[in-house]
């Protein structure tokens, strides 16, 4: 239903669906535009993750060894 | 159901799951900033305040919502802090990519990242979450804290205003053609 009601007040902003050659052309636009998204993401993505984060994880990584050795407090069942 | 030792267990899951997300959180920061620099203290911040409340997530519900939630927030908060600054794209993003021959060209990619950038940070965020990083409408509701059909209408709206940004009158315009006249046009630089 929202669908339905995103569709009706969206027409307006259809610019290219006017005729059946238009919604093609529109398709067409927006996958490319989806394909320009995808490829500058995927190639953050790629590029893994920069040494700070690992170095800041080491760190953390050797406080909490450092907090394990205290007796914990927290008792669950 | 919880005991101590099954806790550690899933928050050492919970951490690794921290870890396997935190390129595409980096990708998703970088579209929302198109600043490298800002978009990895953002990272940081965000993996610091997961791992601070890593007890408040509840395990075996959506990692990558939550840590998205979490940067989100705080790239909406201090974009509100920093409105009244101009554009700080630094133009290093586009520097540090490597050139794909489906991007046809690295101007065709400035010119899309300068227009990703002009759009409204709500109608960007919408339209990365639910076209890059793969949320559905719905996780992509949860993290932008809207209504499912506010997010269909922002990525709708984002995707025309890409299009009319990029002044695309034709597919041809966007296609490899134009990208090698905007190389040669672009080379003289």
């Amino acid at each position: 239903m929202n669908e339905r009601k995103s569709a009706k007040s969206g027409s307006k902003m259809q610019l290219y669906d006017a005729t059946p050659k238009h919604a093609a052309l529109n398709r067409q636009i927006q996958d490319r535009i989806g394909q320009q998204l995808r490829a500058m993401y995927n190639d953050v993505v790629a590029q893994g993750i920069p040494d700070r984060f690992s170095e800041l994880l080491k760190k953390l990584d050797e406080q909490v060894e450092d907090k394990n050795q205290a007796p914990q407090a927290e008792e669950e069942r | 159901m919880a005991n101590t030792r099954g806790s550690k267990d899933s928050e050492r899951s919970v951490r690794d799951g921290i870890l396997a997300t935190l390129p595409s959180l980096r990708a998703f920061a970088i579209s929302l900033s198109g600043n490298v620099d800002r978009a990895d203290d953002l990272v940081q911040e965000t993996l610091l305040r997961a791992l601070a409340n890593i007890d408040s997530f509840e395990p075996g519900t959506n990692l990558p919502a939550w840590l998205f939630t979490i940067l989100r927030n705080l790239f909406r908060s201090e974009y509100r802090k920093r409105r009244r600054e101009v554009e700080d794209n630094d133009g290093r993003f586009a520097e540090t990519l490597k050139t794909h021959p489906e991007q046809n060209s690295r101007i065709e990619f400035e010119e899309f990242q300068q227009a990703l950038a002009k759009l409204p940070a709500d109608q960007r965020e919408a339209l990365i979450l639910v076209g890059a990083s793969g949320f559905s409408y719905e996780e992509t509701a949860e993290i932008c804290g809207c209504a499912v059909g506010t997010v269909k209408s922002r990525v709708n709206r984002a995707r025309v205003k890409l299009a009319e940004l990029l002044s695309i009158e034709g597919i041809d315009d966007f296609g490899p053609d134009q990208a090698s006249r905007a190389v040669v046009a672009g080379s003289g630089r």
